[in-house]
Protein backbone atom coordinates (compact mmCIF):
# COMPACT_ATOMS: atom_id res chain seq x y z
CA UNK A 1 0.00 0.00 0.00
CA UNK A 2 2.93 2.51 0.97
CA UNK A 3 6.31 2.39 -0.91
CA UNK A 4 9.42 4.41 0.09
CA UNK A 5 12.48 3.62 -1.90
CA UNK A 6 15.76 5.65 -0.81
CA UNK A 7 13.63 8.70 0.35
CA UNK A 8 15.97 11.63 1.96
CA UNK A 9 14.61 14.84 3.37
CA UNK A 10 16.74 17.93 4.26
CA UNK A 11 14.96 21.11 5.18
CA UNK A 12 16.48 24.14 3.06
CA UNK A 13 20.12 23.90 2.85
CA UNK A 14 20.29 22.30 6.17
CA UNK A 15 21.78 18.62 6.65
CA UNK A 16 19.63 15.49 5.67
CA UNK A 17 17.57 14.25 8.60
CA UNK A 18 15.99 11.08 7.03
CA UNK A 19 18.34 9.31 4.83
CA UNK A 20 17.80 6.32 2.59
CA UNK A 21 14.72 5.38 4.22
CA UNK A 22 13.03 2.38 2.19
CA UNK A 23 10.30 0.08 3.75
CA UNK A 24 7.00 -1.10 2.33
CA UNK A 25 3.66 -1.04 4.28
CA UNK A 26 1.03 -3.63 3.42
CA UNK A 27 -2.56 -2.50 3.71
CA UNK A 28 -4.21 -3.55 7.24
CA UNK A 29 -0.76 -3.76 9.00
CA UNK A 30 -0.04 -2.19 12.37
CA UNK A 31 3.40 -0.72 12.98
CA UNK A 32 4.90 1.30 16.04
CA UNK A 33 7.53 4.11 14.87
CA UNK A 34 9.63 5.29 17.59
CA UNK A 35 12.95 6.79 17.69
CA UNK A 36 14.94 9.30 20.00
CA UNK A 37 13.85 12.93 20.16
CA UNK A 38 14.86 14.78 16.77
CA UNK A 39 15.31 11.47 15.03
CA UNK A 40 12.95 12.80 12.26
CA UNK A 41 9.63 10.82 13.22
CA UNK A 42 7.24 13.69 12.59
CA UNK A 43 9.32 14.24 9.57
CA UNK A 44 8.61 10.93 8.43
CA UNK A 45 5.08 11.06 9.81
CA UNK A 46 4.84 14.17 7.60
CA UNK A 47 6.26 12.39 4.46
CA UNK A 48 3.63 9.46 4.40
CA UNK A 49 0.95 12.22 5.15
CA UNK A 50 2.06 14.24 2.05
CA UNK A 51 2.58 17.68 3.95
CA UNK A 52 6.14 17.55 3.14
CA UNK A 53 8.15 16.23 -0.39
CA UNK A 54 10.88 14.51 0.03
CA UNK A 55 14.40 15.90 -1.48
CA UNK A 56 14.86 12.70 -3.13
CA UNK A 57 13.42 8.89 -3.17
CA UNK A 58 10.21 7.81 -4.49
CA UNK A 59 6.98 8.10 -2.59
CA UNK A 60 4.26 5.10 -3.77
CA UNK A 61 0.83 5.80 -1.87
CA UNK A 62 -1.95 3.67 -2.62
CA UNK A 63 -0.19 2.50 -6.08
CA UNK A 64 0.60 6.50 -7.44
CA UNK A 65 3.68 8.25 -7.13
CA UNK A 66 3.02 10.88 -4.90
CA UNK A 67 5.18 13.49 -7.14
CA UNK A 68 3.27 12.83 -10.27
CA UNK A 69 0.19 14.06 -8.42
CA UNK A 70 -1.89 17.27 -8.69
CA UNK A 71 -2.77 19.20 -5.95
CA UNK A 72 -5.97 18.00 -5.94
CA UNK A 73 -5.30 14.25 -6.38
CA UNK A 74 -2.83 15.07 -3.18
CA UNK A 75 -6.11 16.58 -1.55
CA UNK A 76 -8.22 13.24 -2.56
CA UNK A 77 -5.45 10.97 -1.15
CA UNK A 78 -5.41 13.06 2.10
CA UNK A 79 -8.96 12.00 1.79
CA UNK A 80 -7.73 7.98 2.70
CA UNK A 81 -5.73 9.24 5.62
CA UNK A 82 -6.21 10.39 9.22
CA UNK A 83 -3.75 11.90 11.30
CA UNK A 84 -3.25 12.97 14.79
CA UNK A 85 -0.43 15.41 15.65
CA UNK A 86 1.37 16.50 18.89
CA UNK A 87 -0.38 19.96 18.93
CA UNK A 88 -3.59 18.25 18.63
CA UNK A 89 -4.84 21.15 15.22
CA UNK A 90 -8.21 21.51 16.78
CA UNK A 91 -10.48 24.59 15.68
CA UNK A 92 -11.21 26.75 18.34
CA UNK A 93 -14.28 28.12 16.75
CA UNK A 94 -16.00 24.51 16.33
CA UNK A 95 -17.48 22.58 18.93
CA UNK A 96 -15.76 19.43 19.96
CA UNK A 97 -18.35 17.37 17.79
CA UNK A 98 -18.17 19.59 14.90
CA UNK A 99 -14.47 19.53 15.32
CA UNK A 100 -14.97 15.36 15.04
CA UNK A 101 -17.65 15.79 12.19
CA UNK A 102 -15.04 18.08 10.20
CA UNK A 103 -13.68 14.94 7.65
CA UNK A 104 -17.30 14.23 6.65
CA UNK A 105 -18.42 17.56 6.34
CA UNK A 106 -15.22 18.22 3.56
CA UNK A 107 -16.34 15.09 2.11
CA UNK A 108 -19.57 17.00 1.66
CA UNK A 109 -22.22 14.41 3.28
CA UNK A 110 -25.17 15.64 5.03
CA UNK A 111 -25.29 16.05 8.79
CA UNK A 112 -28.21 13.61 9.30
CA UNK A 113 -26.17 10.82 7.84
CA UNK A 114 -23.09 11.02 10.27
CA UNK A 115 -24.48 12.72 13.45
CA UNK A 116 -25.17 9.29 15.58
CA UNK A 117 -21.38 8.20 14.54
CA UNK A 118 -19.63 11.09 15.56
CA UNK A 119 -21.95 10.94 18.78
CA UNK A 120 -21.12 7.27 19.55
CA UNK A 121 -17.20 7.78 18.93
CA UNK A 122 -17.03 10.78 21.33
CA UNK A 123 -19.14 8.48 23.46
CA UNK A 124 -16.66 5.88 23.42
CA UNK A 125 -13.78 8.33 23.41
CA UNK A 126 -14.93 9.38 27.15
CA UNK A 127 -16.30 13.32 25.60
CA UNK A 128 -19.73 12.75 25.14
CA UNK A 129 -20.39 15.02 27.65
CA UNK A 130 -18.04 17.45 25.93
CA UNK A 131 -19.13 17.43 22.58
CA UNK A 132 -20.49 20.62 22.88
CA UNK A 133 -17.15 22.54 24.33
CA UNK A 134 -14.70 24.49 22.58
CA UNK A 135 -11.14 23.11 22.30
CA UNK A 136 -10.27 26.08 24.59
CA UNK A 137 -11.48 25.11 27.79
CA UNK A 138 -11.00 21.10 27.04
CA UNK A 139 -8.41 19.92 29.39
CA UNK A 140 -4.72 18.00 27.02
CA UNK A 141 -6.44 14.51 27.47
CA UNK A 142 -9.80 15.76 26.24
CA UNK A 143 -8.05 17.64 23.31
CA UNK A 144 -5.82 14.67 22.38
CA UNK A 145 -8.92 12.23 22.14
CA UNK A 146 -11.04 14.49 19.97
CA UNK A 147 -8.04 14.57 17.41
CA UNK A 148 -7.76 10.66 17.67
CA UNK A 149 -11.71 10.81 17.09
CA UNK A 150 -11.12 13.22 14.22
CA UNK A 151 -8.39 10.75 12.67
CA UNK A 152 -10.36 7.95 12.97
CA UNK A 153 -13.87 9.07 12.33
CA UNK A 154 -14.21 8.72 8.15
CA UNK A 155 -12.05 5.11 9.03
CA UNK A 156 -9.07 5.93 6.69
CA UNK A 157 -7.09 3.26 4.99
CA UNK A 158 -4.12 5.09 6.82
CA UNK A 159 -4.02 5.93 10.19
CA UNK A 160 -0.73 8.20 11.74
CA UNK A 161 -0.57 9.22 15.15
CA UNK A 162 2.24 11.28 16.63
CA UNK A 163 2.29 10.28 20.36
CA UNK A 164 -1.28 9.37 21.09
CA UNK A 165 -0.77 8.65 24.50
CA UNK A 166 1.23 11.08 25.22
CA UNK A 167 -1.37 13.21 27.37
CA UNK A 168 -3.99 10.56 28.49
CA UNK A 169 -3.93 8.82 32.03
CA UNK A 170 -2.50 4.52 31.70
CA UNK A 171 -6.16 2.85 31.48
CA UNK A 172 -7.08 5.73 28.69
CA UNK A 173 -4.10 5.13 26.89
CA UNK A 174 -4.76 1.56 26.76
CA UNK A 175 -8.44 2.04 25.72
CA UNK A 176 -7.29 4.52 22.74
CA UNK A 177 -4.33 1.58 21.88
CA UNK A 178 -7.95 -0.49 21.83
CA UNK A 179 -9.32 2.06 19.55
CA UNK A 180 -6.64 1.41 16.96
CA UNK A 181 -6.40 -1.92 16.99
CA UNK A 182 -9.89 -2.35 16.56
CA UNK A 183 -9.61 0.30 13.22
CA UNK A 184 -6.58 -1.86 12.10
CA UNK A 185 -8.88 -4.83 12.48
CA UNK A 186 -11.14 -3.63 10.76
CA UNK A 187 -8.92 -2.37 7.95
CA UNK A 188 -6.86 0.41 8.42
CA UNK A 189 -2.92 0.28 8.39
CA UNK A 190 -1.84 2.15 11.39
CA UNK A 191 1.77 3.76 11.92
CA UNK A 192 1.93 5.07 15.88
CA UNK A 193 5.11 7.54 16.82
CA UNK A 194 5.27 6.91 20.33
CA UNK A 195 8.43 7.03 23.02
CA UNK A 196 5.58 4.72 24.85
CA UNK A 197 7.77 1.65 25.48
CA UNK A 198 5.23 0.46 27.77
CA UNK A 199 2.52 1.09 24.92
CA UNK A 200 4.69 -0.91 22.40
CA UNK A 201 5.13 -3.63 25.22
CA UNK A 202 1.22 -3.81 25.13
CA UNK A 203 0.68 -4.93 21.37
CA UNK A 204 3.05 -7.43 19.44
CA UNK A 205 3.35 -5.22 16.22
CA UNK A 206 6.53 -4.56 13.88
CA UNK A 207 8.50 -1.84 15.27
CA UNK A 208 10.08 1.10 12.73
CA UNK A 209 13.30 2.51 14.60
CA UNK A 210 14.59 6.30 13.29
CA UNK A 211 18.02 6.52 14.65
CA UNK A 212 20.64 9.40 13.23
CA UNK A 213 18.12 9.36 10.12
CA UNK A 214 18.04 5.96 9.42
CA UNK A 215 15.02 3.34 9.52
CA UNK A 216 15.41 -0.39 11.29
CA UNK A 217 12.72 -2.49 11.00
CA UNK A 218 12.10 -5.47 13.60
CA UNK A 219 9.47 -7.37 12.81
CA UNK B 1 -18.58 -3.12 14.30
CA UNK B 2 -22.40 -2.54 14.37
CA UNK B 3 -24.91 -1.55 11.72
CA UNK B 4 -26.36 2.13 13.73
CA UNK B 5 -29.92 3.16 13.25
CA UNK B 6 -29.53 5.64 10.67
CA UNK B 7 -28.03 2.33 7.99
CA UNK B 8 -24.36 3.43 8.21
CA UNK B 9 -21.91 1.96 9.77
CA UNK B 10 -20.76 3.17 13.04
CA UNK B 11 -17.04 2.30 14.20
CA UNK B 12 -17.60 1.51 17.97
CA UNK B 13 -20.60 -0.62 19.22
CA UNK B 14 -21.63 0.90 22.20
CA UNK B 15 -23.86 -2.01 23.62
CA UNK B 16 -25.89 0.04 26.41
CA UNK B 17 -23.94 3.17 26.54
CA UNK B 18 -25.76 4.06 23.00
CA UNK B 19 -28.10 7.17 23.46
CA UNK B 20 -31.49 6.31 23.65
CA UNK B 21 -32.66 9.64 22.15
CA UNK B 22 -32.71 10.63 18.99
CA UNK B 23 -30.31 13.15 17.86
CA UNK B 24 -31.47 16.59 17.29
CA UNK B 25 -29.91 18.13 14.52
CA UNK B 26 -27.59 20.96 14.97
CA UNK B 27 -26.72 24.44 13.76
CA UNK B 28 -23.05 23.69 12.48
CA UNK B 29 -20.33 26.70 13.09
CA UNK B 30 -19.06 28.47 9.94
CA UNK B 31 -16.48 26.94 8.64
CA UNK B 32 -14.41 29.91 8.37
CA UNK B 33 -15.64 32.11 11.40
CA UNK B 34 -17.09 35.68 10.61
CA UNK B 35 -15.13 37.52 13.09
CA UNK B 36 -12.08 36.35 11.68
CA UNK B 37 -12.15 38.33 8.70
CA UNK B 38 -11.24 42.04 8.87
CA UNK B 39 -15.07 42.71 7.53
CA UNK B 40 -15.45 46.10 8.75
CA UNK B 41 -12.55 47.87 7.32
CA UNK B 42 -13.48 46.15 4.16
CA UNK B 43 -16.71 46.86 3.74
CA UNK B 44 -16.15 50.50 4.32
CA UNK B 45 -13.23 50.59 1.39
CA UNK B 46 -15.60 49.00 -0.67
CA UNK B 47 -18.36 51.19 0.30
CA UNK B 48 -16.17 54.59 -0.70
CA UNK B 49 -14.91 53.02 -3.61
CA UNK B 50 -18.52 51.99 -5.15
CA UNK B 51 -19.67 56.13 -4.21
CA UNK B 52 -17.18 57.15 -5.90
CA UNK B 53 -17.43 55.18 -8.86
CA UNK B 54 -21.14 55.71 -8.60
CA UNK B 55 -20.30 59.49 -8.71
CA UNK B 56 -17.90 59.79 -11.76
CA UNK B 57 -20.29 57.34 -13.64
CA UNK B 58 -23.40 59.43 -12.68
CA UNK B 59 -21.52 63.04 -13.46
CA UNK B 60 -20.36 61.68 -16.76
CA UNK B 61 -24.35 59.84 -17.89
CA UNK B 62 -25.17 63.56 -16.58
CA UNK B 63 -23.15 65.63 -18.76
CA UNK B 64 -23.05 63.25 -21.78
CA UNK B 65 -27.11 63.80 -21.79
CA UNK B 66 -26.83 67.31 -21.26
CA UNK B 67 -24.42 67.41 -23.99
CA UNK B 68 -26.57 65.77 -26.60
CA UNK B 69 -29.74 67.53 -25.74
CA UNK B 70 -27.67 70.65 -26.14
CA UNK B 71 -25.80 69.62 -29.06
CA UNK B 72 -29.59 68.25 -30.58
CA UNK B 73 -30.79 72.34 -30.36
CA UNK B 74 -27.58 73.88 -31.41
CA UNK B 75 -27.42 71.15 -34.52
CA UNK B 76 -31.38 72.50 -35.32
CA UNK B 77 -31.08 75.81 -35.70
CA UNK B 78 -29.17 78.25 -37.87
CA UNK B 79 -28.51 81.93 -37.37
CA UNK B 80 -28.51 83.92 -40.08
CA UNK B 81 -26.88 87.59 -39.58
CA UNK B 82 -27.05 90.64 -42.03
CA UNK B 83 -24.85 93.49 -41.71
CA UNK B 84 -25.41 97.01 -42.11
CA UNK B 85 -24.34 98.23 -45.69
CA UNK B 86 -23.62 100.97 -47.59
CA UNK B 87 -26.41 101.87 -49.55
CA UNK B 88 -28.47 99.30 -48.73
CA UNK B 89 -31.47 99.46 -46.24
CA UNK B 90 -30.98 97.12 -43.32
CA UNK B 91 -34.71 96.72 -42.96
CA UNK B 92 -35.13 95.14 -46.60
CA UNK B 93 -32.04 93.24 -46.30
CA UNK B 94 -33.24 91.24 -43.19
CA UNK B 95 -36.91 90.51 -44.83
CA UNK B 96 -35.26 89.32 -47.96
CA UNK B 97 -33.04 87.07 -46.20
CA UNK B 98 -35.96 86.06 -43.90
CA UNK B 99 -38.14 85.16 -46.82
CA UNK B 100 -35.38 83.52 -48.42
CA UNK B 101 -35.03 80.87 -45.88
CA UNK B 102 -38.56 80.41 -45.34
CA UNK B 103 -38.62 78.88 -48.92
CA UNK B 104 -36.04 77.18 -48.26
CA UNK B 105 -36.83 73.65 -48.28
CA UNK B 106 -36.15 71.75 -44.94
CA UNK B 107 -36.56 75.28 -42.69
CA UNK B 108 -39.31 74.91 -40.55
CA UNK B 109 -39.54 77.98 -38.51
CA UNK B 110 -37.69 81.74 -39.14
CA UNK B 111 -37.71 84.49 -36.87
CA UNK B 112 -35.86 87.51 -37.13
CA UNK B 113 -35.18 89.97 -34.40
CA UNK B 114 -36.43 93.00 -34.49
CA UNK B 115 -34.45 96.31 -34.04
CA UNK B 116 -36.03 95.89 -30.08
CA UNK B 117 -34.94 92.38 -29.32
CA UNK B 118 -31.26 92.90 -31.12
CA UNK B 119 -31.02 95.91 -28.50
CA UNK B 120 -32.16 93.98 -25.79
CA UNK B 121 -29.31 91.30 -26.75
CA UNK B 122 -26.39 93.98 -26.57
CA UNK B 123 -27.74 95.09 -23.44
CA UNK B 124 -25.73 93.31 -20.89
CA UNK B 125 -22.35 94.87 -22.76
CA UNK B 126 -23.71 98.43 -23.96
CA UNK B 127 -26.51 99.29 -21.32
CA UNK B 128 -30.03 99.73 -21.80
CA UNK B 129 -31.37 102.72 -23.38
CA UNK B 130 -29.28 102.25 -26.70
CA UNK B 131 -30.47 103.63 -30.27
CA UNK B 132 -29.44 101.10 -32.42
CA UNK B 133 -29.50 104.30 -35.31
CA UNK B 134 -26.02 105.29 -34.09
CA UNK B 135 -24.55 102.03 -34.44
CA UNK B 136 -23.80 99.27 -37.31
CA UNK B 137 -25.47 96.25 -35.45
CA UNK B 138 -26.26 93.82 -37.26
CA UNK B 139 -29.62 92.09 -37.37
CA UNK B 140 -29.80 87.98 -36.31
CA UNK B 141 -32.40 85.61 -38.05
CA UNK B 142 -33.22 82.48 -36.40
CA UNK B 143 -33.87 79.45 -38.42
CA UNK B 144 -35.23 76.42 -37.04
CA UNK B 145 -34.19 73.50 -39.50
CA UNK B 146 -36.81 70.58 -39.29
CA UNK B 147 -34.77 67.28 -36.96
CA UNK B 148 -33.37 64.68 -39.30
CA UNK B 149 -32.64 66.63 -42.13
CA UNK B 150 -29.69 67.36 -44.09
CA UNK B 151 -30.01 71.31 -45.40
CA UNK B 152 -28.62 72.42 -48.18
CA UNK B 153 -26.50 74.82 -46.41
CA UNK B 154 -24.63 76.09 -49.72
CA UNK B 155 -27.72 76.87 -51.68
CA UNK B 156 -29.31 78.73 -48.71
CA UNK B 157 -26.23 80.71 -48.55
CA UNK B 158 -25.97 81.57 -52.03
CA UNK B 159 -29.47 82.33 -52.43
CA UNK B 160 -29.57 84.95 -49.29
CA UNK B 161 -26.16 86.51 -50.22
CA UNK B 162 -27.58 87.18 -53.88
CA UNK B 163 -30.55 88.88 -52.37
CA UNK B 164 -28.48 90.29 -49.38
CA UNK B 165 -24.77 90.35 -49.68
CA UNK B 166 -23.88 91.51 -46.28
CA UNK B 167 -25.29 88.35 -45.02
CA UNK B 168 -23.02 85.44 -43.68
CA UNK B 169 -25.25 82.10 -42.37
CA UNK B 170 -23.56 80.00 -39.74
CA UNK B 171 -24.38 76.35 -39.21
CA UNK B 172 -22.71 76.26 -35.69
CA UNK B 173 -20.71 73.40 -36.70
CA UNK B 174 -17.85 74.52 -35.09
CA UNK B 175 -19.24 75.04 -31.91
CA UNK B 176 -20.98 71.52 -31.87
CA UNK B 177 -17.58 69.65 -32.76
CA UNK B 178 -16.21 71.59 -29.86
CA UNK B 179 -18.61 70.47 -27.77
CA UNK B 180 -18.50 66.72 -29.23
CA UNK B 181 -15.02 66.95 -27.82
CA UNK B 182 -15.51 68.42 -24.57
CA UNK B 183 -18.12 65.32 -23.84
CA UNK B 184 -15.71 62.93 -25.02
CA UNK B 185 -12.88 64.15 -23.17
CA UNK B 186 -15.15 64.33 -20.20
CA UNK B 187 -16.64 60.48 -20.79
CA UNK B 188 -12.57 59.62 -20.90
CA UNK B 189 -11.70 61.67 -17.56
CA UNK B 190 -14.52 59.27 -16.12
CA UNK B 191 -13.56 56.23 -17.70
CA UNK B 192 -9.69 57.18 -16.38
CA UNK B 193 -11.25 57.76 -12.56
CA UNK B 194 -13.46 54.66 -12.78
CA UNK B 195 -10.21 52.18 -13.97
CA UNK B 196 -8.19 53.81 -11.10
CA UNK B 197 -11.15 53.42 -8.28
CA UNK B 198 -11.57 50.08 -9.96
CA UNK B 199 -7.81 49.03 -9.66
CA UNK B 200 -7.59 50.45 -5.70
CA UNK B 201 -10.46 48.29 -4.81
CA UNK B 202 -8.97 45.29 -6.38
CA UNK B 203 -5.63 46.01 -4.23
CA UNK B 204 -7.43 46.65 -1.44
CA UNK B 205 -9.21 43.41 -1.49
CA UNK B 206 -6.65 41.42 -2.15
CA UNK B 207 -4.74 42.96 0.59
CA UNK B 208 -7.32 42.21 3.00
CA UNK B 209 -7.86 38.83 1.59
CA UNK B 210 -4.22 38.02 2.46
CA UNK B 211 -4.85 39.51 5.98
CA UNK B 212 -7.53 37.32 6.40
CA UNK B 213 -5.51 34.01 5.11
CA UNK B 214 -2.66 34.34 7.38
CA UNK B 215 -4.97 35.02 10.31
CA UNK B 216 -6.71 31.88 9.65
CA UNK B 217 -4.16 29.83 8.55
CA UNK B 218 -4.65 27.30 11.62
CA UNK B 219 -7.81 26.92 9.96
CA UNK B 220 -6.66 26.26 6.42
CA UNK B 221 -3.91 23.67 7.48
CA UNK B 222 -6.30 21.79 9.38
CA UNK B 223 -8.90 21.37 6.21
CA UNK B 224 -5.73 20.15 4.83
CA UNK B 225 -5.36 17.96 7.09
CA UNK B 226 -8.99 16.74 6.85
CA UNK B 227 -8.39 16.32 3.15
CA UNK B 228 -10.30 19.73 1.77
CA UNK B 229 -9.03 20.66 -1.83
CA UNK B 230 -8.11 24.28 -2.50
CA UNK B 231 -11.31 24.69 -4.15
CA UNK B 232 -13.46 23.83 -1.19
CA UNK B 233 -11.08 26.32 1.28
CA UNK B 234 -11.38 29.17 -1.39
CA UNK B 235 -15.05 29.09 -1.76
CA UNK B 236 -15.60 29.54 1.85
CA UNK B 237 -13.24 32.40 2.25
CA UNK B 238 -14.63 33.38 -1.02
CA UNK B 239 -18.65 33.45 0.44
CA UNK B 240 -17.51 35.91 3.14
CA UNK B 241 -15.62 38.09 0.88
CA UNK B 242 -18.71 38.14 -2.09
CA UNK B 243 -20.97 38.63 1.14
CA UNK B 244 -18.27 41.63 2.63
CA UNK B 245 -18.09 43.60 -1.20
CA UNK B 246 -21.75 43.49 -2.06
CA UNK B 247 -22.51 44.80 1.64
CA UNK B 248 -20.25 47.74 0.79
CA UNK B 249 -21.56 48.12 -2.80
CA UNK B 250 -25.04 48.42 -1.79
CA UNK B 251 -23.95 51.27 1.18
CA UNK B 252 -21.75 52.89 -1.33
CA UNK B 253 -24.33 53.08 -4.30
CA UNK B 254 -27.37 54.11 -1.75
CA UNK B 255 -25.55 56.90 -0.87
CA UNK B 256 -24.61 57.83 -4.30
CA UNK B 257 -28.39 57.63 -5.28
CA UNK B 258 -29.36 59.56 -2.51
CA UNK B 259 -27.00 62.30 -3.21
CA UNK B 260 -28.19 62.32 -6.91
CA UNK B 261 -31.79 62.27 -5.92
CA UNK B 262 -30.84 65.23 -2.99
CA UNK B 263 -28.91 67.35 -5.80
CA UNK B 264 -31.95 67.60 -7.64
CA UNK B 265 -33.92 69.36 -4.79
CA UNK B 266 -30.62 71.37 -4.20
CA UNK B 267 -30.59 72.23 -7.69
CA UNK B 268 -34.11 73.39 -7.46
CA UNK B 269 -33.61 75.50 -3.50
CA UNK B 270 -31.44 77.72 -6.19
CA UNK B 271 -33.18 77.98 -9.25
CA UNK B 272 -33.70 81.45 -10.11
CA UNK B 273 -30.36 82.39 -8.57
CA UNK B 274 -27.61 83.44 -11.14
CA UNK B 275 -25.55 80.45 -10.04
CA UNK B 276 -28.42 77.91 -10.00
CA UNK B 277 -29.11 79.43 -13.45
CA UNK B 278 -25.70 78.93 -14.81
CA UNK B 279 -25.53 75.04 -13.31
CA UNK B 280 -29.26 74.50 -15.29
CA UNK B 281 -28.05 76.31 -18.33
CA UNK B 282 -24.72 73.48 -18.15
CA UNK B 283 -26.12 70.69 -16.61
CA UNK B 284 -29.66 70.62 -17.06
CA UNK B 285 -31.45 69.57 -14.42
CA UNK B 286 -29.41 67.49 -12.16
CA UNK B 287 -31.47 64.89 -12.66
CA UNK B 288 -30.51 61.35 -13.24
CA UNK B 289 -32.71 59.44 -15.55
CA UNK B 290 -33.74 55.89 -14.56
CA UNK B 291 -31.60 54.26 -16.77
CA UNK B 292 -29.05 55.74 -15.00
CA UNK B 293 -30.17 54.92 -11.52
CA UNK B 294 -29.56 51.38 -13.12
CA UNK B 295 -26.30 51.74 -14.71
CA UNK B 296 -25.41 52.61 -10.84
CA UNK B 297 -26.81 49.70 -9.89
CA UNK B 298 -25.29 47.52 -12.37
CA UNK B 299 -21.96 48.91 -11.73
CA UNK B 300 -22.40 48.22 -7.85
CA UNK B 301 -22.76 44.34 -9.00
CA UNK B 302 -19.58 44.48 -11.01
CA UNK B 303 -17.86 45.83 -8.13
CA UNK B 304 -18.81 43.76 -5.85
CA UNK B 305 -17.80 40.31 -8.47
CA UNK B 306 -14.40 42.17 -9.02
CA UNK B 307 -14.15 42.08 -5.35
CA UNK B 308 -15.25 38.65 -5.10
CA UNK B 309 -12.83 37.48 -7.82
CA UNK B 310 -9.89 39.96 -6.84
CA UNK B 311 -10.18 37.39 -3.44
CA UNK B 312 -10.72 34.29 -5.34
CA UNK B 313 -7.01 34.95 -7.42
CA UNK B 314 -5.01 35.78 -3.90
CA UNK B 315 -7.01 32.83 -1.93
CA UNK B 316 -5.45 30.81 -4.42
CA UNK B 317 -2.35 32.54 -4.88
CA UNK B 318 -1.74 32.05 -0.66
CA UNK B 319 -3.08 28.41 -0.37
CA UNK B 320 0.11 27.43 -3.00
CA UNK B 321 1.63 29.43 -0.63
CA UNK B 322 0.38 27.68 2.47
CA UNK B 323 0.64 24.17 0.90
Amino acid sequence: MIRFENVGLRYGLGPEILRDISFHLPARSFQFLSGPSGAGKTSLLRLLFLSLRPTRGLVNLFGQDVSLQSKDAIADLRKRIGIVLQDFRLLDHMTTYENVALPFRVMGRDESTYRREVIDLLKWVGLGERMDALPPVLSGGEKQRAAIARAVIARPQLLLADEPTGNVDPTLGQRLLRLFIELNKSGTAVIIATHDIALMDQYDARRLVLHQGRLHIYE
Amino acid sequence: MSKAGDGHDVLMDLGRERPQVPVRARNMSPIVPRASIAGRALVAVVAIMTFLASITTGAVLLINASASEWQSEVASEITIQVRPAAGRDLEQDVAAAAAAAREHPGILDVRPYTREESAKLLEPWLGSGLSLDDLPVPRMIVARAAPGTRLDLEGLRSRVTQLAPSTSVDDHRAWIDRMRSMTNATVFAGIGVLALVIIATIISVSFATRGAMAANRPIVEVLHFVGASDRYIANHFLRHFLRLGLRGGVIGCVAAMLMFGFSESIANWFSGTPVGDQFAALLGTFSLRPSGYLVLAGQTVLIAVITAFASRRTLFATLDEID
